[in-house]
């Protein structure tokens, strides 16, 4: 606490209003989630998104300003952010590793012999009859370019930040900004195509929850790379002090990853060997 | 050797000036950075929610005490105003709905709170020599969101769950599809499945934050090798946490999409496939049991040393063995579906990689048992629980070596021996762990001591309780009776009435339990600061009782250079 004598480098934080009422925040969500799903009303959904980005504008906001203020971000609680990134990832690979597991229980196991029932469902063949696949070297290969493109363009800005050329800083991330709402606005338009819905068979529903996760993931990393445009503008990090940043990019390389094994393993992989109309 | 390296540390955390700006009044507890705070905190939430448990679990033993319905018929008779067969049907309902919900309050809102969330965040810190842990909000809000979370669970009580007339989730803490989709049209089942969502998130963030702290907030000196075992238990357990969680979470989600949103992914008349539930959830379900059970370990070793005055023999091996389990924990998980029709390979695989368990696990029995080899052993009441607790988690952990068996497996999969198997690790293991916490630690967090005849008095009426509850279900499991009925034939009657005679009996241990602790607030006894003696080594007994709001303004240094 600030004004305490402390012998130690450790940020001992003062007293926050941000996580209580993150936690009302996210009871409304809650509710709200199911009350739209349950199609009684959407709007407690929106109250209760509404009150999780306020709240984490607010939360997040605190912890910049402590960034900025030279005293509470000493080496050792920036290796504390690095650390907490790193595991939240690990999490967040956990999550996908859910989704994969159930995409390749379709792929692998729809012949096995005890699954008898499933096979009467989706003639036993993969993709499931009646599904129509996306040429894998069509947008989802257009995608993969634009997200392995915005993989250089974001350590193009790491390595001006490196170098303090703020230009260079602004126009990498910029860019990357950039390359993440096409990308985003390209699945949109792949999924406007889909030969295939959400509900309704097994290959739909893997498909849109693992790709559709991954692209919550990429607004998600978009708007931390903004945050950190933002902040860069601002004259905020130096060559020596950007955690923020550095976390915003590890955070967008884990979703460039992801797509990687997406797009190998249900673009490609899933739909080798099937002919394909476009 | 490792723990009393810590007695020469130099701990300097009486530090008065750290009083000028103590946060006051409800906004100290509300929006608090404190660990030890957040901790309290914790402990007072799962002793709220471990009552509301039990006595869940006490209607089903009144229920249970004789053949034939006796209470829920007249239960769902008051809920819904019905009456004959109608009310007979809820009532059924209401029991599966009664065991669901106190399997899920008893896991994520009293065990792994306690545990993770009380005692890891109160004194791991403090063991490892750091003024708090790495991330302050993000502990608060992981407290902060088991309250929503328990609250969707209460309101899934109350609302439709199979049908009208027949409210809350019943598919068993499992919640295996298709009976909690099509089986439960109402929304009960939405209310439960966004509340363990939010109960998932908030361990995540427990874990990271426990994981930051322990690898960078050591104090100078103190290496991972010479780190307390309760500061390792709870390393490993976070890890578990931070790898399991989620994908339950997202297994659960494609529950929650499959009953509202129309997807397929369990349902194999749409190409899905109701066993990939099963997968997925176990593989979160099995390294839960670990997350469950694993702190439990460290904080038993530090009792057994204490009170045996003897540091823990094999410290190495005691730490590596709790990785070794939280590492094999991961790829054990189907030996929870050897009968969904797994392939003869498949079983043989499960088995095998379930059985290395019992060596890590043995490795720690038997470490404990050389610990209290040749020491001084005083049979204060914190030992009590402990060797409580090694008797009965090595009773539950013999019968797991049985139910491993895929072949007699076959025959007591999801009968009252698989109960009683479960409730020895974890209702007499993990929850003695805990009281052996309470009553080690009760010094330490309030300054007072408690009376330790009530002490002892409450350990051996529960002992004799839960031991009567749960070691004839190993009788009326291996002579067939199935889980999750609400009645049964008139050949279980006996073992039924014993059980539920231990449940009464337990009840009156509780009863203690509340009056020894009201007893030490009102008496009011210092405590001193370390009130064990010589055997307790570890940082925390070098602070006041309780300690200062902000501990170790100038961190300790760990001097002793000859561990081991």
């Amino acid at each position: 606490m600030a004004g305490i004598a402390k012998n130690h480098d450790y940020h001992m934080v003062e007293p926050s209003p941000w996580p209580f009422v993150m936690s009302v925040a996210v009871f409304l969500l809650a509710l709200g989630i199911i009350f739209w799903m349950r199609q009684w009303t959407p709007w407690m959904f929106f109250i209760g998104l509404t009150a999780v980005l306020y709240t984490m504008y607010a939360w997040w906001s605190d912890v910049i300003k402590e960034a900025n203020n030279g005293v509470d971000h000493t080496p050792v609680v920036q290796m504390h952010l690095r650390y907490g990134m790193i595991l939240f990832i690990t999490s967040e690979i956990f999550v996908f590793f859910g989704f994969f597991w159930a995409y390749f229980d379709g792929f692998f196991r729809l012949d096995d012999v005890e699954q008898y029932a499933r096979v009467a469902g989706t003639g036993g063949v993969w993709p499931p009859i009646g599904v129509e696949l996306f040429d894998p070297f069509h947008l989802p290969l257009f995608n993969t370019l634009l997200l392995l493109t915005s993989g250089t363009t974001v350590t193009w800005a790491h390595h001006a930040l490196l170098q303090n050329d703020r230009e260079g800083l602004k126009w990498g991330l910029a860019l990357t900004v950039l390359l993440g709402v096409v990308f985003t606005a390209v699945q949109a338009l792949e999924y406007s195509q889909a030969g295939f819905s959400f509900s309704g068979n097994i290959y739909g529903a893997t498909f849109f929850m693992a790709t559709g996760l991954h692209g919550f993931h990429v607004i998600i990393g978009t708007i931390f790379l903004a945050v950190c445009l933002l902040r860069a503008i601002r004259g905020e990090f130096t060559p020596e002090r950007h955690v923020g940043f550095e976390l915003a990019a590890w955070y967008w390389h884990f979703v460039d990853v992801v797509w990687i094994f997406l797009f190998a393993s249900i673009y490609v992989w899933g739909s080798w060997g099937v002919p394909l109309s476009h | 050797m490792t723990d009393t390296a810590h007695l020469q540390a130099h701990a300097t955390g009486h530090d008065s000036a750290s009083h000028a700006h103590t946060p006051t009044g409800w906004r100290r507890w509300v929006f608090s950075t404190n660990h030890k705070d957040i901790g309290l905190m914790y402990l007072v939430f799962t002793i709220f929610t471990g009552v509301v448990g039990g006595l869940l679990s006490g209607v089903m033993r009144m229920e249970l005490q004789e053949p034939g319905i006796q209470i829920f018929h007249g239960l769902a008779g008051m809920a819904y105003g019905m009456d004959g067969d109608a009310a007979l049907d809820a009532g059924k309902h209401m029991y599966n709905v009664f065991t669901t919900a106190h399997a899920l309050i008893m896991v994520f809102f009293v065990v792994m709170p306690a545990t993770m969330g009380g005692f890891a965040n109160y004194f791991a810190p403090l063991m490892i020599g750091a003024p708090d842990t790495a991330f302050p909000r993000i502990n608060n809000i992981a407290f902060w969101l088991l309250p929503p979370a328990f609250i969707l669970l209460v309101i899934s009580l109350f609302v439709e769950g199979v049908g009208p007339g027949a409210n809350g989730a019943g598919g068993g803490w499992t919640i295996y599809p298709p009976f909690a989709t099509t089986g439960h049209p109402g929304p009960a089942m939405d209310f439960v499945i966004l509340s363990l969502h939010i109960a998932g998130i908030s361990s995540i963030l427990g874990a990271i934050n426990l994981i930051t702290t322990i690898f960078n907030m050591r104090a100078p000196g103190m290496t991972l090798h010479k780190m307390p075992l309760f500061a390792w238990s709870v390393l490993v357990t976070a890890f578990l946490l931070l790898m399991a969680l989620p994908v339950l979470a997202g297994a659960i989600t494609m529950l929650l999409t499959d009953r509202n949103l129309g997807t397929a992914f369990f349902k194999p008349s749409e190409g899905g496939d109701p066993i990939l539930f099963q997968h997925l959830f176990w593989f979160f379900g099995h390294p839960e049991v670990y997350i469950m059970i694993l702190p439990g370990f460290g904080i038993i070793s530090h009792i057994v040393s204490t009170f045996s005055r003897k540091p823990i023999f094999g410290y190495m091996a005691m730490a590596y063995a709790m990785v070794a389990i939280g590492l094999v924990g991961f790829v054990v998980w189907a030996h929870h579906m050897f009968t969904t029709g797994l392939s003869l390979d498949v079983q043989r695989y499960f088995v095998a990689a379930t059985m290395v368990i019992a060596v890590p696990t043995g490795i720690k029995i038997f470490s404990w048992i050389a610990t209290m080899w040749g020491g001084s052993i005083t049979f204060k009441s914190p030992m009590l629980w402990a060797v409580g607790f090694i008797f009965l988690f090595t009773v539950g952990g013999v019968t797991g070596v049985v139910l491993a068996n895929a072949g007699a497996d076959r025959s007591l999969h999801d009968t009252y021996y698989v109960v009683a198997h479960f409730h020895y690790v974890l209702s007499l293991g993990a929850v003695f762990s805990i009281f052996a916490a309470w009553y080690y630690w009760y010094p330490k967090m309030f300054g007072y001591m408690y009376n330790e005849t009530l002490a002892k008095v409450h350990f051996w009426v529960m002992f004799v309780g839960v031991n009567l509850i749960f070691f004839p279900q190993h009788f009326l499991g291996l002579a067939g009776m199935p889980r999750r009925y609400i009645d049964y034939p008139d050949a279980f009657a006996l073992w039924n009435r014993v059980s539920s005679v231990g449940y009464y009996i337990t009840f009156v241990a509780m009863i203690v339990f509340f009056y020894a602790t009201w007893e030490a607030f009102k008496r009011k006894r210092p405590a001193g600061d370390s009130p064990w003696g010589v055997g307790a080594t570890t940082l925390e007994w070098t602070l006041s009782s309780p300690p200062p709001f902000h501990q170790f303004t100038t961190l300790p240094k760990i001097e002793s250079t000859n561990a081991h």
